[in-house]
């Protein structure tokens, strides 16, 4: 690792932005307005304009507030979690996963405001809400906000090296704000060694802070949940298996980030392919985890008589969310777990000599199979009953379709394999979508359960709840690269620590054994 | 189990609820003349602990006289409810002996999960036991709808419609007109009438007389026709609670039956 290199091409970022960002930021802004819009719309005319009504009263909005708090975990983890272990590794991913935190938690706290009915009252809550503890919703009021304060500071001390870094380094020629920007948020930090000491205890006290904050914020988001007598909610195993979960979608969320940023920054240098391999282990232990919940949860669920719940598990299982629910089990949890494991059973790549096992014309095949299957209904060709030649008939084309599916996928195996990052970066998009699509399945099923003899109806989603969706993440994606292109997106005086830790005069550190071990080359 | 302790009257009980009985049925008059308005009766001041008895032998879900549910028309108007919102409504359930119907108002729960999960404190037991919601408090986050094993609360997704003149309406919980957007409302006993002494507006619009308003403290209940002495009424026949076993204690109670008493055969 090299300190002055990193130095430079970051400043350089924040001096020039690439080419793309101004077209980006605009992209993202104008997908967020659009989302701002159609919450306007709901704002005027109400919640009507959603597909909620009285039996299903919650949606995408709490949906994406479980996911959004979620993610958020991944700053504890990655920065709390490890620099108390002394996890060295972790110093060039920090600054990412603090600004996912803060990021993920502001936008899951704006879900909250959209999922209002009377979002004017909204400072009732602080207005009555204090003689209500009762209420699991000021419990998430407390512990959100508690944790948002927390990680916002947690976010910012560690910055105050690196902003007067970039006050120095920054030309004249720089535009005033910025510069005034960050003057006034570097507090006069000259990396005077009673400073440093300051902030490295204020760092390892937040530190130890905030895991218990964190921990806590998932917990009583299930709680809102588990304290009613809604069957599927009412269980003691919510707070673990949402704290678990959040840890989970929250690596799975700093993975995709660090992917990202190393294409479009060209970190690769300092963001290896060993970050993303120690990660993807962390992430195989709480995928693992999260099945483990997942079976017993469910479990315990389908072993008693009660009929309300063999209701519920009869519409995930088979019923009216069954799809969504086995794609969520095979696509968003088994299948990532293969994909982390697959670049370390070097057997497998014996697959690749197989002859048949060629991805490009298996994937040709089953394109083409697919395309003559869509073909027949769009001309209304019908199904079995038809006089027609079996090989036009579409339903029975599925089956060569599904094989040939079956094909590709074992013939993709020695293409991931040579590619851990690609491989541990389509199973974080496949357990960021998973995750999402649990929260579904959390939120809306146990609903849709009729409690007493009623008509059950479903939830359909409108455009107005898919347009706040797109916005919602739009603006997650813009708020987290305007950051990256105002602030450092790595931690300049971490990584430059760690590295003269290794050659310079050893002082006074807890860790310090690992921190030569580590910068030694 | 020697049955329940009230099954036995004693004579002293008889004649305090013969006492009680006559007070009750002189009640509406004696409401009308000494409380003139609901507004007038200072909230906290009260010594009635308001229930329900719905004697479902008598519910025959107004089939018999080919209506639609009466009780959920008498509420609707009473309420100048918005098109297609019940705060009582009647469902038809099937037990060992057959199809029977149950009106379901709110339970009136004396530990009721919407008054504990609300954030706002919109959610209240008034001095009479009834569990009001507080319109202008609500800011809409449908956690009591989540939270209630019942079904009875409902939301106004838009903007309700109001009749006309529904603007002058003092607005108060205890008769909460003008409807609001983005709140909650349910079922609340018809607090605005009983104060006067009045049945609820689906008791009172049953024409099988099978709802009661009964108090708890005087131990009496009514349909307006009959006065009956509450604990014996509820433990002669028999009466439960719906999902009593939720430890929700609700003031609600349902006399089994099929609708027999207008011949109705369970089954039909």
């Amino acid at each position: 690792m090299n300190e002055a290199p990193l130095d430079a091409h970051l400043i350089g970022i924040v001096r020039r932005p690439p080419r793309w960002y101004p077209l980006a930021v605009m992209l993202l802004a104008a997908v967020a307005a659009w989302g701002v819009y159609a919450w306007t719309v709901q704002y005027r005319i109400g919640l009507g304009v959603t597909g909620l009504h009285n039996r299903v009263p919650w949606g995408f909005y709490i949906i994406n507030f479980v996911f959004l708090i979620g993610i958020s975990h991944a700053g504890t983890l990655v920065s709390a979690i490890l620099r108390i272990t002394g996890a060295e590794w972790r110093r060039p991913i920090t600054r990412m996963a603090e600004v996912i935190t803060v990021v993920a938690l502001m936008t899951g706290a704006a879900m909250v405001v959209v999922d209002m009915g009377r979002p004017d009252r909204l400072l009732n809550v602080v207005r009555y809400g204090f003689g209500r503890l009762s209420s699991p919703i000021i419990w998430d009021v407390l512990s959100v906000s508690t944790y948002l304060m927390g990680s916002l500071i947690y976010l910012y001390i560690p910055l105050i090296p690196d902003l007067a870094l970039l006050y120095q380094r920054l030309g004249p020629d720089a535009p005033r704000w910025q510069r005034w920007l960050y003057r006034v948020l570097a507090m006069g930090w000259q990396g005077t060694p009673r400073q440093r000491a300051r902030l490295e205890r204020v760092l390892a006290i937040m530190a130890v802070l905030i895991i218990p904050i964190a921990v806590s914020v998932h917990t009583v988001v299930s709680f809102v949940f588990s304290m009613t007598l809604r069957v599927g909610w009412h269980s003691s195993i919510f707070g673990p298996y949402f704290v678990v979960g959040a840890i989970f979608s929250g690596i799975a969320g700093i993975i995709l980030a660090m992917a990202v940023f190393r294409r479009i920054y060209r970190l690769h240098a300092w963001i290896t392919d060993d970050h993303f391999r120690k990660l993807g282990w962390l992430l195989l232990a709480l995928n693992l985890i999260y099945l483990y919940f997942t079976f017993s949860e469910y479990l315990t669920i389908g072993y008693q008589p009660d009929e309300a719940e063999a209701v519920l598990l009869q519409l995930l299982f088979s019923g009216a969310y069954g799809r969504l629910f086995w794609l969520m089990v095979i696509g968003g949890l088994v299948t990532p777990a293969l994909l982390i494991v697959l670049p370390s059973v070097p057997s497998l790549r014996r697959l690749a000599a197989v002859p048949v096992l060629r991805p490009v014309p298996v994937a040709l095949a089953a394109a083409s199979v697919a395309g003559s299957i869509f073909l027949f209904r769009l001309l209304g060709i019908p199904g079995p009953t038809a006089a027609l030649p079996i090989w036009l008939n579409w339903e029975f084309l599925q089956w060569p379709l599904l094989g040939l599916a079956a094909v590709l996928v074992i013939s993709l195996i020695p293409i991931l394999q040579a590619r851990p990052v690609t491989s541990l970066v389509i199973a974080s998009i496949l357990i960021t979508v998973g995750m999402w699509l649990k929260r579904y399945l959390i939120v809306v099923p146990s609903l849709a359960v009729a409690q007493t003899p009623i008509e059950a109806i479903g939830y359909r989603p409108t455009w107005v709840e898919w347009s706040i969706l797109a916005g919602t993440f739009a603006g997650f994606a813009l708020l987290y690269l305007v950051f990256s292109r105002v602030f450092p997106i790595i931690s300049l005086w971490e990584v430059r620590e760690a590295h003269e830790a290794g050659t310079a005069e050893p002082s006074g550190g807890r860790d310090r054994p690992l921190r030569a071990a580590e910068a030694a080359p | 189990m020697s049955g329940s302790p009230r099954a036995r009257i004693t004579r002293r009980q008889l004649i305090s609820a013969v006492a009680a009985a006559g007070a009750t049925a002189a009640l509406p008059v004696l409401a009308l003349r000494s409380r003139p308005s609901a507004a007038a009766t200072p909230a906290g001041r009260t010594n009635r602990q308001w229930a329900m008895v719905i004697d479902l032998r008598k519910c025959e879900g107004c089939t018999t006289i080919n209506k639609s549910p009466q009780c959920v028309a008498a509420c609707q108007k009473t309420h100048h409810l918005p098109e297609g919102q019940q705060w009582i409504r009647v469902v038809s359930e099937q037990d060992e002996r057959g199809t029977f119907f149950r009106p379901i108002p709110c339970m009136q729960c004396e530990n009721a999960p919407c008054v504990a999960v609300c954030p706002v404190g919109a959610n209240f037991h008034d001095a009479a036991g009834v569990v009001l919601v507080n319109q202008d408090r609500c800011i809409g986050c449908r956690l009591c709808m989540a939270a209630c094993p019942y079904d009875v609360r409902v939301f106004n997704w838009t903007q309700p419609a109001n009749p006309p003149g529904a603007a002058l309406a003092t607005y108060s919980p205890e008769f909460p007109l003008p409807h609001r957007k983005g709140t909650v409302s349910k079922c609340m006993l018809c607090a605005h009438r009983t104060a006067h002494g009045e049945l609820p507006a689906c008791a009172s619009g049953c024409p099988m007389k099978a709802i009661y308003l009964g108090d708890l403290v005087s131990d009496v209940a009514t349909n307006g026709d009959e006065v009956v002495q509450l604990s014996a009424f509820l433990s002669e026949n028999h009466a439960t609670r719906y999902k009593n076993e939720l430890g929700t204690h609700p003031r609600v109670y349902y006399i089994p039956g099929h609708g027999e008493a207008f011949g109705r055969r369970a089954g039909s």
